[in-house]
């Protein structure tokens, strides 16, 4: 790229002054950005921050309440025709048809942007060998791996040469190779001049992107390059590792001290960041004091997101401390045995066995599609297994009575409240239906309520709560009635890092107390505070171990220090190899 | 199951608060139905208030002046159209202006003074096949006592037979359809309420949060009746109760026998909207579901169709049509003092759905655990 030619050619985009609201809910609040011509630039930011909404104002979807927003020099209030005619935009729920063929949707698609015919064949050619999706031209929409429909959405949007291309939330669903691809495909887009947007909830998609453009709450916390947001903390990272004391407990430490703006547990050590304005002091009496090394390391943008939101809240469980410690069991809590499930030909889980042990946290890894849904919705008693079986507590949870259920906790993060149910009337009906009596059902929700906060949201409908306290009151209403063994589905899918942190403070505290912990997730930073991790890909778990151990197993000769996803991506690819012509 | 156990009241208190909480969907609930009793029982009129006849009058004597002045007159009558060819006729009639046209030969003063009976011919529209027999019916009743009528003072024609109709003497249309509208709209109420519950848990996901907790499948039938139940007998009262103040329909009957009855019939709706909604994955399904299940609950329960009209194959599938009971039950009651043993009659079919269509609810929900 010529940085002489980007400086002469005004910007793709110019975001000014943009508000909007949809009712009282504040969108988008006094927003003003620009985005450039051959650049790949991040909207990044957890749910409800404003993404969408910001990338239907610039596919001219929308209006905004005040403001002007021009792409490719066009207002988008007067001229959106004009806009749609130069943009390309894959929103978020998959614009395609799945009951149509890969060729099929392309054809509706160039129909749509009136592409002439005489242009179309060379033009298919084009997208299908950049998609490498060629081969499967015949196969339905419908029938097509989360990554290659990303990549379908991709070409139907590229299908006008669109000056910007926006893509909503492209990452969704998709595993880490086709990631990967998608990266690469974009990338080659912008260096042709394209302006690309990609809106992500990771944070670790947005270190790739040229720009970004952070939100949260409607506002834009940071704009600008992310290195430079992410330089900010250099110097203030550190791994604290080789210590003998439990690691949970030592992050419950450490997140106490006052110097200490956020902690993670990472495998076997610990990842520590400093407040800004704070020495090493009191962080080095801390690791001597538990015989630990302290090492530097670099920062990541996630690090950064949390410094600008100003670090966690401490690293106590107020609720794990109410909890009684849970006896040593005289069973495994979960465990399953050649667990197979067959939806017709297609084998979703296939042989799967493990056993979790208590006070563990054992977490399902995988793409979408992989199979650990199916596999965790076994374990639940949801699914009936095709072959093999799935014992919780040592009893099928498919034949299990009320006594045996009470015993279990659940919690979808996204399908466990009723929304037509106030927060208190929901968490009345959590206490109830499992089966506290009048007087425990008070005392327990009077806890919640003080322990998470909740007391001014009493009489509001969950969906109208911030995402961060909707996940609160899931938690809440599954852990009511103390639990032994507690199953969670990608239970922080969205939420900020801030709420994701308390989240897992709370996990590891349960554990402490001997609560057994099966969480399936899809970000790999999760996967760190696992005891054990199970990588589920095309129904079979491939590698089964500690977090430490499996990126170990993926240590090359260039990728020395490998992160959870470069492991992931090494397992994945590992595991592919045999069957892929080279 | 245990009655009243903290989980059974959970459940109980959850459904009636996802129907109820809303101010909204308390009104939707009521209201309407009300309204559509009202319309309904104006739309399916089964009289004829305003015809438009056309006549062919070749006679013009006196008797045949006397007999066109005697329907313009009549009450179901709404304009004459005097025609003077039959092609006239077969326009007015191919248009629609008029519904039936009457052709007097001119032989019908001299017939009906010479004593002889006089023939007329009466044209209608088939098309129309309904309202037509109707309007036939009220033409010969007219036509009938005009050459009845001792105009000659000919004592040739005698009345044979005079006609009345018990329980309904003056055959007041909405004596019969009042009380089955409103019969047919609580089942559409009831059966969507039903049908929706389990449908709506499941498309939302909240239904595996349910299956995860300790709640049995019997508890959960049981509380997704009780909202159904309640506010099926409320909206039952308020149309026996718009039925009796409103249009005036005579209770006869017992209102204790009808109550019951009503509880056991809503139980059964219950029972088919709560099996139906154990098998559909979304609301959607469970719209189409209760339309695709109501509609010919209607047509074969005897409303508007006599159940023994209909081919012996269907009255023995229409054995297992709730509706069809309760009608006899509810019409029994307004217009005739049904007897307690007529009404238990089909009282326990009613049961006997109910049982069956709850356990097999059940039974689905529990398949679906496993």
């Amino acid at each position: 790229m010529n940085p002489d030619h980007q400086t002469e050619q005004p910007p793709a985009i110019e975001i000014t002054a943009v508000s909007k609201h949809f009712g009282t809910t504040v969108a988008l609040q006094a927003i003003s950005a620009q985005v450039k011509y051959g650049h790949l630039t991040g909207i990044v930011g957890p749910d409800g921050a404003g993404k969408t909404t910001l990338l239907r104002l610039l596919a001219a979807l929308l209006t905004p309440d005040n403001g002007q927003i021009l792409v490719a020099g066009y207002d988008s209030v007067t001229a959106p025709e004009q806009i749609h005619a130069v943009t390309g935009y894959m929103p978020q729920r998959f614009g395609l048809y799945e009951d149509l063929s890969v060729l099929e949707n392309l054809n509706l698609y160039a129909q749509l942007r009136a592409v002439p015919p005489g242009e179309q064949a060379a033009l298919f050619e084009r997208l299908l060998s950049f998609t490498s999706l060629g081969p499967f031209t015949d196969r339905l929409a419908g029938r097509l791996s989360g990554g290659m429909k990303q990549k379908l959405g991709l070409a139907c949007a590229l299908m006008g040469k669109p000056k910007v291309l926006l893509l909503d939330e492209p990452g969704v669903g998709v595993d880490p190779v086709s990631r990967q691809e998608l990266w690469r495909m974009v990338q080659a887009l912008t260096t042709e001049g394209m302006a690309v947007i990609w809106s992500t909830a990771y944070l670790d998609e947005a270190e790739r992107c040229e720009s970004v453009i952070l939100l949260n709450h409607g506002q834009i916390a940071y704009d600008g390059a992310p290195s430079i947001l992410t330089k900010r903390l250099q110097g203030r990272c550190f791994r604290l590792s080789g210590f003998a004391t439990d690691r949970r407990q030592l992050l419950m430490h450490a997140l106490d001290l006052p110097s200490v703006c956020d902690g993670a547990i990472q495998g076997d050590s610990l990842r520590v960041v400093l407040r800004a304005g704070h020495d090493l002091a009191e962080l080095n009496q801390f690791t001597q004091s538990n015989a630990a090394q302290i090492e530097p390391i670099a920062p990541r943008f996630e690090d950064a997101f949390i410094d600008l939101l100003g670090g966690g809240s401490g690293g106590r469980s107020a609720l794990a401390e109410r909890f009684d410690m849970i006896q040593d069991l005289a069973c495994s809590p979960v465990e399953c045995h050649d667990l197979t499930c067959q939806f017709g030909s297609f084998v979703a889980t296939d042989h799967v066995t493990f056993t979790i042990r208590q006070g563990e946290i054992f977490g399902l890894l995988g793409p979408n599609g992989a199979g650990k849904s199916t596999t965790f919705r076994m374990l639940c008693g949801l699914l009936k297994p095709t072959s093999g079986e799935a014992r919780v507590m040592d009893i099928d949870l498919r034949h299990a009575g009320s006594a045996a259920k009470r015993q279990i906790g659940y919690m979808a993060q996204k399908f466990s409240l009723y929304g037509l149910l106030s927060v208190k009337q929901n968490l009345q009906f959590f206490a109830g239906a499992y089966g506290l009596n009048t007087a425990l059902q008070r005392t327990r929700i009077d806890e919640m309520v003080e322990l998470f906060q909740l007391s001014p949201y009493l009489n509001a409908e969950p969906e109208s709560l911030p995402l961060g306290t909707r996940q609160r009151l899931a938690l809440a209403c599954a852990l009511m009635h103390r639990p032994a063994v507690l199953f969670l589905d990608e239970p922080t899918s969205g939420v900020d890092p801030l709420t994701r942190r308390e989240f897992w403070t709370h996990i590891n505290g349960l554990v402490r107390k001997g609560v057994t912990i099966l969480v399936t997730t899809h970000f790999m930073e999760e996967a760190e505070y696992c005891d054990r991790v199970a990588l589920m890909l095309q129904a079979k778990v491939i590698a089964l171990d500690t977090p430490d151990a499996l990126k170990r197993s993926a240590v090359t000769a260039e990728v020395p220090d490998p992160t959870m996803e470069q492991a992931f991506i090494h397992l994945i690819q590992t595991a592919q190899s045999p069957q892929q012509p080279v | 199951m245990t009655w009243f156990s903290p989980a059974m009241r959970a459940l109980i208190i959850k459904e009636l608060l996802s129907i109820l909480r809303d101010p909204k969907s308390r009104i939707l609930l009521i209201v309407p139905p009300l309204a559509q009793l009202v319309v309904f029982s104006f739309a399916a009129t089964l009289e004829l208030t305003r015809a438009d006849i056309a006549v062919y009058n070749q006679d013009n004597g006196a008797w045949s002046r006397l007999c066109v002045e005697r329907v313009a007159h009549a009450g179901f009558v709404h304009q004459m159209y005097p025609v003077y060819s039959e092609k006239a006729i077969r326009q007015l009639i191919a248009t629609r202006q008029v519904m039936a046209a009457i052709v007097i030969p001119n032989t019908a003063s001299s017939d009906e003074a010479a004593g002889r009976s006089v023939q007329l011919q009466i044209i209608l529209d088939g098309r129309r096949a309904n309202s037509n027999q109707i309007l036939l019916g009220y033409l010969t009743e007219i036509l009938a006592s005009l050459n009845a009528e001792p105009v000659n003072a000919s004592p040739t024609i005698s009345d044979l037979a005079v006609t009345r109709h018990w329980f309904n003497p003056n055959l007041i249309y909405q004596w019969f359809v009042v009380p089955g509208v409103g019969g047919i709209l609580v089942t559409f109420i009831t059966l969507l309420l039903t049908a929706l519950s389990i449908a709506r848990e499941r498309e939302l996901g909240t239904f595996d949060q349910l299956l995860v907790s300790p709640c049995t499948p019997g508890e959960m039938i049981v509380a997704k009746m009780v909202p159904a139940l309640l506010i099926g007998m409320v909206l039952g009262i308020l149309m026996t109760g718009a039925a009796m103040f409103l249009f005036r329909v005579p209770f006869v009957g017992s209102y204790a026998g009808l109550l019951f009855s009503m509880l056991l019939y809503i139980l059964s709706v219950n029972g088919i909207g709560l099996m139906l909604s154990a098998l559909c994955n979304t609301q959607q399904q469970a719209i189409l579901g209760t339309f695709t299940l109501v509609v010919p609950s209607v047509l074969m329960s005897g409303f508007a169709t006599p159940v023994e009209n209909m081919p012996a194959f269907l009255q023995w599938v229409d054995q297992a049509n709730p509706l069809k009971y309760y009608l006899i039950i509810l019409q029994g009651s307004f217009l005739k003092d049904l007897p307690a043993a007529v009404v238990w009659a089909n009282d326990w079919p009613l049961l006997v759905i109910a049982v069956i269509t709850l356990t097999t609810a059940t039974v689905f929900v529990r398949g679906r655990l496993q």
